[in-house]
């Protein structure tokens, strides 16, 4: 094959001379003025994400997306979109605190319909069968983390694809994109294997999953941009109304609003450019103690 | 519909074009990275409202005096213990740059967590005490970010305080790291001294440091450079897989190096073929016509039909990877057990998973240590240079033509244990040497054919073993033998006896036999017989090198009959003896089988009969056209 590509060549230097052959001046006549897509940030993030949701889909055997509702998984779901060109070849979870606000139930039921997923949604138990040594509000957030081993067991998923990122929480700094889980779902912090060079551990033990952080590398404002980017749809309590709007969405007795005046992405793009409160601010369970939030994370949370 | 701005507009976070740099703070433990990371965010005004007062009420809870590091050392075990564990990120944001800091654990014991830190970014910041001066950890850190390919550095000399912010101190220091980092290939770009306790050195000069006229820290990481995608090199696009969601066969991946677009000549490898690239494919719009650059995950389909899979690598004709069988590469080792010669291992480069030996280990030391006292295997944490012979031929580059595509990680037992660069590649093994002329049959295979009525094709027959592979395919010789074929059976167990006795059941000694088998039915089905091949051949990637070989003549048929069947049935006593300990490595106990997901036919022997399953049989090899049912055709081909 060096010869056709010789052969191309010289076409096109004789192409050039006066007398180029009619064969020559074709070839230059199909030659199109080159475009080329240069990659900006949000692309270069696109593009990480894309690759490890693939990965994910070539490495495990059976895999799902936990769909929180929320604007991460709403733009993880756009990328899984993206990465298998329009089909998301996997189910979302939903798994059910049965207290989230009915503008999210709404979202769900009408995203699910109009972006052709396969949603699973799974119950989780009650608040009896969680840690009663737990805070109250970390206490309630553990039903989802029983919730979850539960739907495990129940579909034998060995990959969940979660939309957690490293600027939300100090924990999730230190997760791997393929993060091993334990048997019954616990995160073994003290021993996360090596991963570099955008090479998985993919091959959790018989009975073991994995969690697949596909946005791991993303931002708050990231996630911002890129929605509107892509026009991706959003749950209006993510806009400010009466003052207030939520930066972080969760289960509606432990999630409240922040003050703000955010009507609209752009305006929550140049908010978040100042602010110095936290994502998760109204997000209860993640401050009622030192460590709430980092125990309920070593025992299978998001 | 859902619009995508151009990309000429820009759409970073901040709406502005500021350069995003990743930084790793590394160096020995102790030396005070977490600190510095602390004070950074401080000095920068990074802090999120509350922390440093939540930090504050935290050390003070415990008794202890207020530490930066807590700041990043947010797991509970680090706060009792004092150290960093396991890598974290923190953003922040300099004069030119948004930064992301990695701060990655000094303690040996980490050292894993260290290079998952270190491995995502674009430049280091390597920190020693003043105090205790360049330690082991120190040294080891170097030199794996010299094998991490990091290339720009700046060096931190901490805790001046403790050394009464003495020129002379931090000169010798500044001497010594200086002469190990050049040794390595790495130019520090700063040497620095500072006190991050204090804050001297960190965002400014102060007098205490009079007598220092370089960049302060927060300088020194504003003229880190982000590493750019390597647009300019050759195209290298590993497959991560093949889709047919509809029908449209499109090939997927990321776009390591070089650029592509539709209609260029591709070459796919190791195998090879050639083709052209018929469109890029996308979502929502689609197909792109744009050519797409170094980074991208892309999606291709091909002007033509050809076997594709999974770890293959797509360059341009003329600028393609090279094919190899054997590697040399320099490595980092993280596993507890030493790295020896002989080890079997499993290599992952690209999107490409192979077995592998190691068949040579040379310049085995620790990168910690001051001497270079070498050993005859990798310890932990330690470096070498290794050969490493591969189960079947792949496509890679060699780390200083290719740096993506000439990287790989090592992995045992289902964990990374190491990782390197591909110092050199033993191409050509499968290239035909000169003094070797291929004499071609004086029969052309139409002829044949038109005697035959089918054409050539390797039959595989994979499956437990006492699945009933022997027993369909003694059946199918039979049947196609009567039909007027030329049939040929190729047993596993009978090619072992003689010229397979040479091998054994190690998984790179299964390879070989697999891949001897697919080249004698290759060359049978050339010539127009039909080939049957029963072997268990358990690993997928065994099955795909033989269907790489076979090419298009391949077809697989899968005796899919349940275990616990094939164990009742268990023809050889093999299953027997296994149970009772005598054979090893006997797949049907082992568990080893990987089941075909995409095989031309599946045969499930416990509900179907010898003669159904050749009528299946049959039925598939006339419908995938090796089968003739019309003579008329054949009449005319001749």
């Amino acid at each position: 094959m060096h010869l056709l590509d010789n052969e191309s060549g010289k076409a096109r230097l004789r192409a050039s001379e006066p007398r180029g052959g009619i064969k020559a001046s074709r070839k230059i006549l199909v030659e199109e003025p080159v475009t080329v897509a240069s990659m900006d940030h949000l692309d270069e993030l696109e593009a990480q994400s894309i690759y490890i949701l693939r990965e994910a889909f070539a490495r495990l055997k059976k895999l799902a997306l936990l769909w929180s509702l929320g604007k991460d998984s709403n733009v993880m779901i756009w990328l899984a979109r993206k990465a298998f060109f329009g089909r998301v070849p996997f189910p979302a979870m939903h798994v059910d605190t049965g207290k989230k606000f009915p503008e999210m139930y709404a979202f769900r039921d009408r995203y699910a319909k109009e972006w052709d997923l396969d949603l699973r949604v799974e119950p989780c138990p009650p608040i009896d069968s969680v840690d009663p040594t737990l805070p109250p509000a970390a206490r309630s957030a553990a039903r989802k983390t029983e919730g979850l081993k539960l739907a495990l067991v129940k579909h034998g998923f060995d990959g969940l694809i979660a939309g957690i990122r490293r600027d939300e929480e100090a924990t999730r700094a230190k997760e791997r994109v393929f993060s091993p889980r334990g048997l019954e779902g616990e995160w073994d912090v003290r021993d996360q294997p090596p991963e570099f060079w955008d090479h998985f551990n993919a091959s959790p033990p018989q009975g073991a999953h994995l969690r697949i952080h596909p946005i791991l590398h993303w931002t708050e404002a990231d996630i911002w941009a890129y929605t509107r980017r892509e026009n991706i749809p959003i749950i209006p309590l993510y806009l400010a109304k009466d003052g207030k709007r939520y930066r972080s969405l969760g289960d509606a007795d432990i999630t409240f609003p922040v003050a703000s005046t955010a009507s609209n992405i752009d305006e929550i793009l140049a908010e978040l450019e100042d602010t110095k409160v936290p994502e998760r601010a109204g997000r209860a369970l993640d401050h009622e103690t030192e460590d709430a939030f980092e125990r309920l994370r070593v025992a299978g949370y998001l | 519909m859902n619009m995508v701005l151009p990309s000429a507009i820009s759409a970073t976070p901040n709406g502005t074009t500021r350069p995003q740099v990743r930084i790793v703070i590394v160096g020995h433990v102790d030396h005070g990275k977490s600190t510095l990371v602390g004070r950074l965010l401080h000095e920068t005004g990074s802090l999120p409202d509350g922390k440093l007062e939540m930090l504050k009420a935290v050390s003070a809870r415990r008794g202890m005096p207020f530490e930066w590091s807590f700041l990043l050392d947010a797991l509970q075990t680090e706060r009792d213990q004092g150290i960093t564990i396991d890598t974290t990120q923190i953003r922040f944001r300099t004069r030119s740059r948004d930064v992301v800091l990695i701060d990655a654990p000094g303690h040996a014991e980490f050292l894993r967590n260290m290079i998952t830190g270190a491995s995502q970014a674009d430049g280091a910041v390597l920190i020693i005490d003043a105090l205790e001066g360049v330690r082991d950890q120190t040294r080891r850190h170097g030199y794996l970010l010299h094998l991490l390919g990091i290339k720009q550095v700046a060096v931190v000399v901490n805790k001046m305080d403790r050394v009464d912010f003495s020129a002379e101190r931090f000169g010798e220091i500044s001497d010594e790291i200086s002469a190990h980092l050049t040794g390595l290939g790495v130019k520090p770009s700063a040497v620095i001294p500072i006190s991050a306790r204090d804050g001297d050195g960190v965002a400014e000069h102060t007098p205490r440091i009079g007598w220092y006229e370089g960049p302060s820290v927060v300088e020194a990481l504003d003229a880190l450079e982000p590493a750019r995608p390597a647009e300019t090199l050759p195209l290298r696009l590993p497959v991560q897989a093949i889709y047919k969601f509809d029908d449209r066969r499109i090939v997927a991946g990321r776009i390591e190096s070089g650029s592509l677009k539709a209609g260029d000549e591709i070459v796919i490898m190791p195998a090879g073929k050639i083709a052209r690239i018929r469109t890029v494919e996308s979502w929502p719009v689609t197909p792109l016509q744009a050519t797409q650059t170094a980074g991208r995950s892309v999606g291709i389909t091909l002007d033509r039909e050809l076997f594709i899979e999974r770890g293959d690598v797509i360059g341009h004709v003329g600028q393609s990877p090279r094919d190899t069988r054997r590697i040399h590469a320099r490595i980092f080792w993280l596993h507890d057990k030493p790295l020896s010669k002989g080890d079997q291992i499993l290599i992952r480069l690209g999107t490409r998973e192979t077995r592998a030996t190691v068949v040579a280990i040379d310049k085995a030391v620790d990168p910690g240590a001051l001497s270079n006292e070498e050993t005859t295997s990798i310890a932990r944490n330690h470096v070498g240079e290794i050969d490493i012979s591969l189960a079947q031929p792949i496509a890679a580059d060699p780390y200083h033509e290719s740096p993506r595509t000439g990287r790989l990680v090592i992995e045992v037992n289902g964990r990374i244990a190491g990782g390197g660069l591909v110092l050199s590649v033993d191409a050509g093994q499968r290239a035909v040497p000169v003094d070797i002329v291929p004499v071609e049959s004086a029969l052309r295979a139409d002829e044949r054919s038109a005697r035959y009525r089918h054409s050539g094709a390797v039959l595989w027959f994979t499956g437990l073993p006492g699945s009933g592979k022997s027993t369909l395919a003694l059946a199918l010789e039979r049947r196609l033998f009567t039909n007027g074929g030329s049939p040929i059976l190729l047993d596993g167990d009978t090619l072992r006896a003689g010229l397979n006795s040479d091998l054994g059941f190690s998984p790179a000694d299964r390879s070989e036999n697999i891949r001897r088998l697919a080249e004698i039915a290759t060359h049978l089905a050339r010539n127009g017989h039909l080939a049957i091949v029963a072997a268990v051949s358990p690993a997928a990637s065994d099955r795909a090198a033989a269907r790489r070989i076979a090419d298009s003549a391949f077809r697989e048929i899968y005796v899919a009959t349940p275990a616990e069947i094939c164990e009742s049935r268990d023809p050889k006593g093999h299953y027997a003896k296994a149970r009772a300990g005598s054979l090893p490595s006997f797949t049907g106990i082992t568990n080893d089988y990987e089941p075909p997901s995409a095989s031309e036919l599946t045969i499930d022997t416990a509900s179907r009969s010898v003669a159904d399953a050749v009528d299946d049989i049959e039925r598939m090899l006339a419908r995938t056209g090796i089968l003739f049912e019309e003579v008329a055709d054949l009449a005319a081909n001749i």
